[in-house]
């Protein structure tokens, strides 16, 4: 009944199960479970403590989970569990066919080296090393992320954070990734700033066809990047659905008073 | 085209529960039957809360039915989408289930143009085409050029409400949801609108549709239907 025909569903992208986090004896997340598909925004809402950013961390393979797994479609080896791959691969995997944008942009570049160095060491990581190309192809992205191409040599700290932001951008996509992790991606700019990365943000990502997971406790910020969302509370996922139906229908208690409670302008 | 109906309601009901207001439920319809054939125009009647707009956001998957299946057709087969996943809700949304809402949401910084082309572009139009119809139908929905270039956020209540209209003609959707889409449009406009609701009838769209104004009403019905003989008890 619901199968759209004369499509073969894709095989998932990722697909994480029964995820689980102990700080000692304080929960993280609890049995966490969904699928990814490819070109798929999956948007991750809830209050700051809500477990929001270690799930984030423990699917992007950058702390281990206390239970379940991640398994996502590798090039290399197909669907596997990133914490069953040894530590090289995982890592391998992680710079070929991943991209992470963290909220603040010092987490995410190199302060010490220029802006276009920044944009094209994902390249050099990944085996490049014509010089002229890789510049050519930091000049494009750049410009793809509006920068002032003539800027590639300025260091990261002249840029605002707002250009320092779609630096990071760039540096994430500069390889193809085929899956994106943005944790708060506009958390620190202002207002005009934000819907400007925002904007940008969506056509790179419509454009390129990523599956992105983009951790957000601004409702609207996660009505505009994406398809679906999970509200999470206290480590558990207490709702999941198309974002349009969560944000406007809101079914559990928790997601009711979150959407109730952002201001109007 | 198909005989099947485009639509198929069947034993919907409509609850909302705000577990912040004291656990208050608020019924709106239950065991509401509804099928809409291709070319017909369905008007929803009743006065203000009876429960239209809620009927139709259920259709489109915006809202969750409590229970029941809103079944549409789409590429050969009906999809049930109060229980199909979100992708492909999206994907029946894309390409077969349009929407003219009563406001536009607006994204920040995207000029009008490019909004009423977004759906052809979706949909693998190339971008000289789509810009070619989307320009057509601004055209003729009388919205000045000086605007196509802007971001609609600051337009008017009626210039809004007609780059929506564009958004959701400049496709043939085989099923579109009308709620109010003439409702802060003057006299003139609202003609051309009834015009393109029309022709998207003869060419075999199926409807639902939300209008207060009587003559647009008459215009493009084919039948009404009261929402209210679904009345839940409270």
């Amino acid at each position: 009944m619901n199968a759209i025909p004369g499509r073969i569903a894709p095989a998932p992208l990722l697909s994480v199960e029964g995820l689980t986090k102990w700080y000692g004896h304080v929960l993280g997340c609890r049995d966490v479970a969904f699928d990814l598909r490819p070109g798929e925004v999956l948007g991750i809402v809830g209050e700051s403590g809500s477990g929001k950013t270690t799930l984030l961390n423990c699917i992007s393979g950058k702390l281990t989970p206390t239970a379940g797994e991640v398994r996502f479609d590798t090039r290399r080896f197909g669907l596997t569990d990133i914490y069953g791959l040894s530590e090289p691969d995982r890592r391998r995997m992680q710079r070929e066919e991943w991209g992470f944008v963290h909220q603040n942009p010092r987490d995410g570049l190199r302060m010490r080296v220029s802006g276009g160095a920044n944009v094209a060491e994902p390249l050099m990581n990944l085996g490049a090393r014509h010089y002229g190309q890789m510049r050519q192809s930091t000049i494009d992205w750049l410009d793809r992320v509006e920068l002032d191409t003539r800027r590639i040599d300025d260091k990261p700290r002249n840029f605002s954070g707002g250009m320092q932001q779609r630096i990071q951008v760039a540096r994430n996509l500069i390889h193809g990734p085929r899956l994106v992790f943005m944790d708060e991606p506009t958390g620190g700019l202002d207002v005009s700033v934000q819907a400007r990365l925002l904007d940008l943000l969506r056509e790179l990502v419509r454009d390129l066809g990523l599956a992105v997971i983009i951790v957000t406790h601004d409702m609207a910020v996660a009505r505009l990047m994406a398809d679906r969302l999970m509200v999470m509370k206290g480590g558990e996922v207490v709702e999941t659905g198309l974002t349009d139906q969560v944000l406007d229908d809101p079914q559990h208690p928790y997601t009711q008073l979150l959407v109730s409670s952002v201001l109007q302008i | 085209m198909t005989d099947k109906p485009l639509i198929i309601v069947e034993d919907l009901a409509k609850t909302f529960v705000l577990h912040n207001a004291e656990q208050a439920t608020i019924p709106v319809f239950q065991d509401l039957t509804l099928q809409v054939a291709a070319g017909e125009c369905v008007v929803l009647a009743g006065e203000s809360g009876v429960g239209k707009s809620t009927l139709m956001r259920s259709i489109f998957g915006n809202y969750l039915p409590t229970v029941g299946s809103v079944k549409v057709w789409h590429d050969g087969t009906y999809v049930d989408i109060t229980q199909a996943s979100p992708h492909e809700v999206l994907e029946v949304r894309r390409r077969t289930l349009g929407y003219v809402s009563q406001f536009l949401r607006v994204i920040p910084r995207v000029p009008t143009l490019q909004l009423v082309m977004e759906p052809l572009l979706e949909n693998g139009v190339s971008f000289e085409e789509s810009k070619e119809r989307a320009s057509e139908l601004l055209s003729a929905l009388r919205l000045p050029q000086a605007h196509w270039d802007l971001p609609p956020a600051t337009f008017s209540g009626g210039e809004q409400q007609r780059v929506n209209i564009a958004r959701s003609f400049i496709r043939k959707y085989p099923v579109l949801l009308l709620d109010e889409p003439t409702a802060s449009l003057d006299a003139e406009n609202r003609a051309i609108v009834v015009r393109l609701i029309q022709e998207a009838l003869a060419e075999g769209a199926a409807m639902i549709g939300i209008f207060h104004d009587l003559d647009v009403r008459d215009a493009v019905a084919s039948r009404l239907f009261e929402v209210a003989q679904f009345k839940a008890a409270a």
